[in-house]
């Protein structure tokens, strides 16, 4: 058993979880915070996506146990009062459909933009849709994921 | 700003899902869960020898392990398909024995044995590795070319040679002498790729079952809920109906893919009797890509005859249809009454002929997948039309303009009669909106950066408010296909709609809201939308085939019109004034000229609390309806993909996709472009991405997104969109479906987009770097291809 | 997951220790080749040793003219450092094309190079550069560190602390990734070193990363996309898989290898 300490979304917690617990595992069935997905066994379809120590990672393939000591922020944790301007963009633009993959989408377009407004780079909607290599939806077909996003970024 | 019909409304859904609160069946956790692991065949085509689950069973935290002669033992039956076909020789389908844990055979790369039932998923996972399965191993076959040839492995019993029908439509003899006395013919061999749907939420079922009551709950990841508790209890003998609810919370995507039962659930639910546990089981991606029915999958052989002035004289079709390894539940209707009825397309064409033969395959069972046998019609059509066009020396929108049927009602040679179109004004919407005229001097710019630029058209047609239930009960469905909603209207005014269409993404909360508000005036955040439990709803035959607006939204039209002409008569009494004088307005229930009215909640009060009504009336404002369509509707488009071509790699980007589309009545033109979006990603997806794989031995060469290829985001362009609007005469609203037309006319413009930038219109989908690198190469010196 | 053991120690010395203490030790750190696996069921390690916790493998600094990056920094740390994008901007641009940006925060130039996929990105750049791999026992040129698929020289418990690349006149990286997994199925590193023009080819061998004479040789006497033109790549040796054949893959070979060379300019 490894014990992780995590603050996650501003809370301090503490939990003896078996070492093979995947971040994805600690959030959804120990935090019972099941707004992180889980829709791939590959790394590759990007539901699963949090923010660890302020970066975007993909939750299913980050042992809890290794990040111990760090800070976690996920969907649940992003509106702060009021929404994210990423989220109401997503409601905006019609940027969701089933929902599924929307929470690992908002996390990662989260971070793009922080990630190219630290860089002081514009956010085209050919680099929205290259940072999006990483996140699978199958309903919306992009185009209004990616409207979401750039409308999130003139706003943040 | 205006919430009713037509108007561009926010989804009332969107806040729990951008906050990470919605509740997929996966985020369901019991208080004596247990957690289900199947065991499942290595090999694609084996008998089952024996099951030693001792070793499994020591293992700490194992509950149970439980195999199909348990199974059948306890009365469990066999899965069905629940649409007859029959053959051109009179005789009935062939449908071959499934069992939700097989028992004597396993007959595909992931069919279940047995199942381990354990304290943790974990556990449950380690203890079925520990299952040990004696199989003897058979001749496999894999391929749908492959199925009917002499020596083929034997896959069912009682399928001789792997046939399952072999059914025709339409005039072969009429056929034939058009198309001998054609002026051209066009002929091409035409592949249909295997498909896999995958909703980015992986299946899931949780199985609770109360021993005191004997009674079931069963949250599970369905488009229609109540179609799944009717077969569980009709069929599968796991409850009687009313000992069995089923509930499918907030579902992420099906594309057909969840309409049907599977093992999974029926295993589930009878696990929990025997455990006394609820038992979870959620799939993860590889076990969706071994376990979800699969899409398509056709072989055809196509011909089409011309006049000398470029009519189309005739149609023939020969189509192979791969079943995999059982009959799903709708799979039968795919290829003949989904497919060969829309083989006429857009266009006016006298003789059509197509006989299909659906077969067996130690392969993933195959059912309805997005459009479900329309866009087989489409792509074959489309190509035609195209390939046909070039042969001649035709420009190929006017090739199609010519034969464009513009006399409504239409009837077709293939039992379809299309009530309403605009087939040149789509044509015309879409050549101007993705500047054809402009066209030429694009090429020559792409040229001149050493690319190849192309231009393909699709003009679709397909039939979606499935179905008539008499006229569909006639063609062999086990089902009445109509729709059921009540409108309650409680005492404070709101509005609850309880729909027997189930939303997974497309909107319902919302757009069924905006009916409610237009026609009452009230505002949408004061109509919730209740659907996906059968508890709740009567009943209903949930989501698919682009009928939740047609039909679903007819029903709670028509339970609405029963709740106006009550409304009208409390308002009538209470302001005495005549019936025929009441108008409902901006919220309120007026006396039509005067400035006599009652507000729409006080009209709800006086119906509960009944202190005067109407003689004879009864207290309560709710009305119920069923609503059964009295035709398919036929939604219709052009579609223009351009596309450059990198020939040294065979790289294509498709660099502008336009759709002109004729939905009917649009409730929410938002929601309706989103379908639009996701429907094209996924036809792009079948034109250049995706493909089942299978290698001889029936092992899934594709079984994660490391091979199976998904559309991603720089795949895809953004999309231009046109409406060209014909209502719909044949139902209240004017719908005529959204859903799967993306789905259904992309697929070909995208490939004739390809095929004409680099001048051979030899290309199957999906048209990979690969495959069009080779097929340039293979234009270039035929001696290369190989 | 098979039950594991997990272990972060904080010196190398600790963390060889462990792995020679356990029974079936691996190490990991950005786990995105180690997790994928545990969690099929492939792989089931006794212990997982991170080295994400030693310090002094973490980092990336100029030596003198010799970029040297230690081996748990990032996929992403490296294409958004100033320091490589000064000595080699072709690295940067190779690690800022691995995976998504997800994959980037996580993956490490260390993993990457130990698990030797012969589909990865950075053994191109790292052979066709004449990289040294620095380990904990001794250092390995990269001409003697790929040893075949998924295979290398390392030792049982050696650990890479960092890699060490040293200066180039001119390098270009040009990947085709294959369309599903968007890893490497072509991927050619060219550069101009004192040495002549070395090209490596990831994605396409049948034994993982592989120099190419013919076209070093062909550029040695031209840098030029042009000189590509003329150089036979044979399809013999070269991987065959569901998205690209030997022969589609010489093609892509001689496309990748001349967009490398324009991509150096």
């Amino acid at each position: 058993m490894a014990n992780v300490k995590l603050t996650v979304n501003g809370r301090a917690v503490s939990r003896d979880v078996p070492d093979t617990t995947l971040l994805s595992e600690f959030l959804r069935e120990t935090l019972r915070l099941t707004g992180t997905h889980v829709g791939c066994d590959t790394s590759q379809c990007g539901a699963c996506v949090v923010h660890v120590n302020g970066k975007a990672m993909k939750s299913c393939t980050v042992l809890a146990a290794a990040i111990s000591g760090g800070e976690v922020t996920t969907v649940e944790g992003l509106a702060n009062g009021s929404l994210h301007p990423m989220q109401t963009a997503f409601n905006d633009n019609h940027g969701l459909q089933c929902g599924f993959c929307t929470p690992g989408m908002i996390m990662t377009g989260v971070d793009m933009v922080n990630r190219y407004k630290a860089a002081g780079r514009e956010l085209t909607e050919e680099a929205i849709r290259h940072e999006l290599e990483g996140n699978i939806c199958r309903c919306t077909g992009y185009h209004n994921i990616v409207k979401s996003i750039q409308d999130a970024a003139a706003k943040m | 700003m205006s919430e009713g019909i037509g108007a561009r409304v926010k989804r009332k859904e969107d806040k729990r899902f951008i906050t990470g609160k919605g509740k997929y069946t996966d985020d369901i956790r019991m208080e004596n869960q247990a957690y289900a692991a199947f065991v499942r065949s290595p090999h694609a085509h084996a008998r089952v020898l024996g099951i030693d689950t001792s070793a499994a069973e020591a293992m700490e935290g194992v509950v149970a392990v439980l195999n199909g002669q348990q199974l059948t033992g306890d009365g469990i039956g066999n899965i069905i398909c629940g649409w007859a076909i029959t053959s051109k020789d009179g005789s009935p389908m062939n449908m071959g024995a499934w069992s939700a844990l097989a028992t004597e055979k396993v007959r595909y790369v992931g069919d279940a044995v047995a199942v381990v039932i354990a304290d943790s998923q974990s556990q449950a996972r380690l203890a079925a590795e520990a299952v040990e399965v004696e199989y003897e191993e058979l001749p496999v076959l894999v391929s749908t070319r492959d199925a009917l040839a002499d020596g083929a492995a034997q896959i069912h019993d009682n399928a001789p040679g792997n046939l399952i029908y072999d059914w025709e439509i339409g005039d072969a003899a009429a056929t034939d002498a058009a198309l001998a006395g054609s002026a051209h013919v066009t002929e091409m061999e035409i592949t249909n790729n295997r498909l896999s749907p995958n909703p980015m939420e992986p299946r899931s079922a949780v199985a609770i079952y109360d021993e005191a009551e004997e009674h079931y709950t069963l949250y599970t990841t369905s488009q229609n809920p109540h179609v799944a508790r009717l077969v569980l209890s009709a069929f599968y003998n796991v409850a009687p109906e009313h000992k069995l609810r089923v509930i499918a919370p907030d579902v992420g995507g099906g594309f057909g893919s969840k309409i049907y039962i599977y093992p999974e659930e029926i295993t589930c639910l009878w696990a929990s009797m025997k455990t006394g546990r609820s038992v979870k089981w959620t799939s993860d991606r590889s076990e969706a890509f071994l376990t979800d029915a699969h899409g398509r999958d056709h072989v055809s052989t196509a011909k089409m005859g011309f006049d000398a002035n470029g009519r189309i004289t005739g149609f023939k079709v020969d189509t192979i249809a791969n079943f995999g390894a059982y009959m799903s539940l709708f799979s039968s209707a795919v290829p003949t009454y989904l497919y060969a009825t829309l083989l006429s397309g857009q266009y006016n064409i006298s003789n059509i002929h197509c006989n299909v033969r659906a077969v067996y395959t130690n392969t993933v069972p195959v059912d309805a997948y997005r459009g479900a046998g329309r866009p087989e019609a489409c792509y074959l059509i489309e190509r035609m039309m195209e390939t046909a066009a070039r042969e001649m020396g035709k420009d190929p929108a006017e090739l199609r303009r010519a034969n464009f049927i513009t006399q409504f009602p239409h009837e077709t040679p293939v039992i379809m009669t299309y009530d309403a179109g605009d087939f040149g004004g789509n044509l015309d919407k879409a050549m101007a909106a993705a500047d054809v005229a402009g066209f030429a001097a694009r090429k020559a710019e792409a040229a001149a950066r050493g690319k190849l630029r192309g231009l393909g058209y699709s003009a679709y047609i397909e039939a979606c408010g499935i179905a008539p239930s008499q006229a569909v009960g006639s063609l062999g469905a086990g089902v009445g296909l109509w729709e059921s909603a009540e409108v309650r209207v409680n005492p404070v005014g709101t509005v609850e709609i309880l729909t027997g269409s189930h939303s997974h993404g497309q909107g319902h909360e919302t757009t069924f809201a905006q009916i409610v508000a237009d026609r009452f005036g009230i505002p949408i955040d004061n109509v919730q939308v209740v659907h996906g439990d059968t508890d709740k709803v009567q009943f209903g035959m949930g989501t698919y085939g682009s009928r939740s607006g047609a039909v679903g939204m007819s029903a709670i039209v028509k339970a609405m019109d029963k709740v106006e002409a009550k409304v009208k008569k409390i308002a009538a009494h209470t302001l005495e004034a005549s019936e025929d004088d009441i108008v409902i307005e901006g919220g309120a229930v007026k006396v039509a000229g005067t400035d006599k009215q009652m507000l729409w909640h006080e009209v709800g009060l006086a119906a509960y609390t009944a202190h005067n009504l109407p003689d004879g009336m009864e207290p309560g404002l709710k009305e119920g309806a069923f609503y059964d369509p009295v035709n398919f509707t036929f939604p219709a488009g052009v579609y223009i993909a351009e596309v450059e071509v990198d020939p040294e790699t065979g790289v294509t980007k498709i660099v502008q996709f336009t759709a002109a589309d004729d939905f009917g009545t649009i409730i929410n033109p938002m929601i309706v472009e989103g379908q639009v979006h996701g429907g094209i990603a996924q036809g792009v997806g079948q034109a250049m991405l995706e493909n089942v794989s299978y290698d001889a031995d029936g092992q899934l060469l594709t079984g994660s997104y490391m091979d199976y290829c998904m559309p991603r985001a720089d795949d895809l362009p953004s999309y231009t969109l046109e409406h060209n609007t014909t209502v719909c005469p044949n139902n209240p609203l004017g719908i005529k479906g959204c859903g799967e037309a993306g789905a259904i006319g992309s697929p070909p413009a995208v490939i004739n987009a390809i095929t004409d930038a680099i001048g051979t219109n030899d290309l199957q989908m999906p048209a990979t770097p690969q495959a069009v690198w080779r097929a340039i190469q293979a234009a270039k010196s035929p001696m290369a291809a190989e | 997951m098979y039950p594991t053991t997990y272990h972060k120690p904080e010196t190398l010395e600790t963390a060889v220790a462990m792995l020679q203490g356990s029974e079936e030790g691996k190490i990991i750190a950005g786990g995105h080749t180690l997790l994928p696996t545990m969690k099929n069921h492939l792989a089931a390690p006794t212990d997982v040793v991170d080295i994400r916790g030693i310090a002094a493998l973490h980092g990336i600094s100029d030596d003198s003219g010799t970029l040297v990056i230690g081996a748990t920094t990032t996929h992403a740390e490296v294409a958004g450092s100033a320091v490589v994008a000064a000595a080699c901007p072709a690295l940067a641009c190779l690690a800022a094309g691995i995976g998504d940006p997800a994959v980037r925060h996580a993956g490490t130039i260390g993993g990457s190079l130990a698990n030797n996929d012969p589909a990865a990105d950075y053994p191109a750049a790292v052979l066709a550069l004449g990289a040294t791999i620095v380990t904990n026992q001794r250092e390995i040129a990269a001409d003697e560190f790929f040893d075949g698929m998924f295979a290398t020289t390392l030792e049982e418990s050696e650990i890479i602390t960092a890699v060490r690349f040293p200066a180039c006149e001119a390098a270009g990286y040009s990947k085709f990734p294959n369309p599903a997994s968007r890893y490497a199925m072509v991927g050619v590193f060219v550069a101009k070193t004192n040495g002549g023009v070395r090209v490596a080819v990831t994605g396409a061998g049948e034994d993982g990363v592989f120099r190419h004479d013919g076209l070093e040789a062909a550029l040695s006497a031209s840098f030029s996309p042009e000189a590509v033109d003329g150089v036979p790549v044979s399809p013999d040796g070269l991987l065959t898989d569901l998205h690209g054949d030997a022969t589609y893959r010489a093609n892509l070979v001689k496309v990748m290898a001349k967009r490398a060379v324009l991509a150096s300019a």
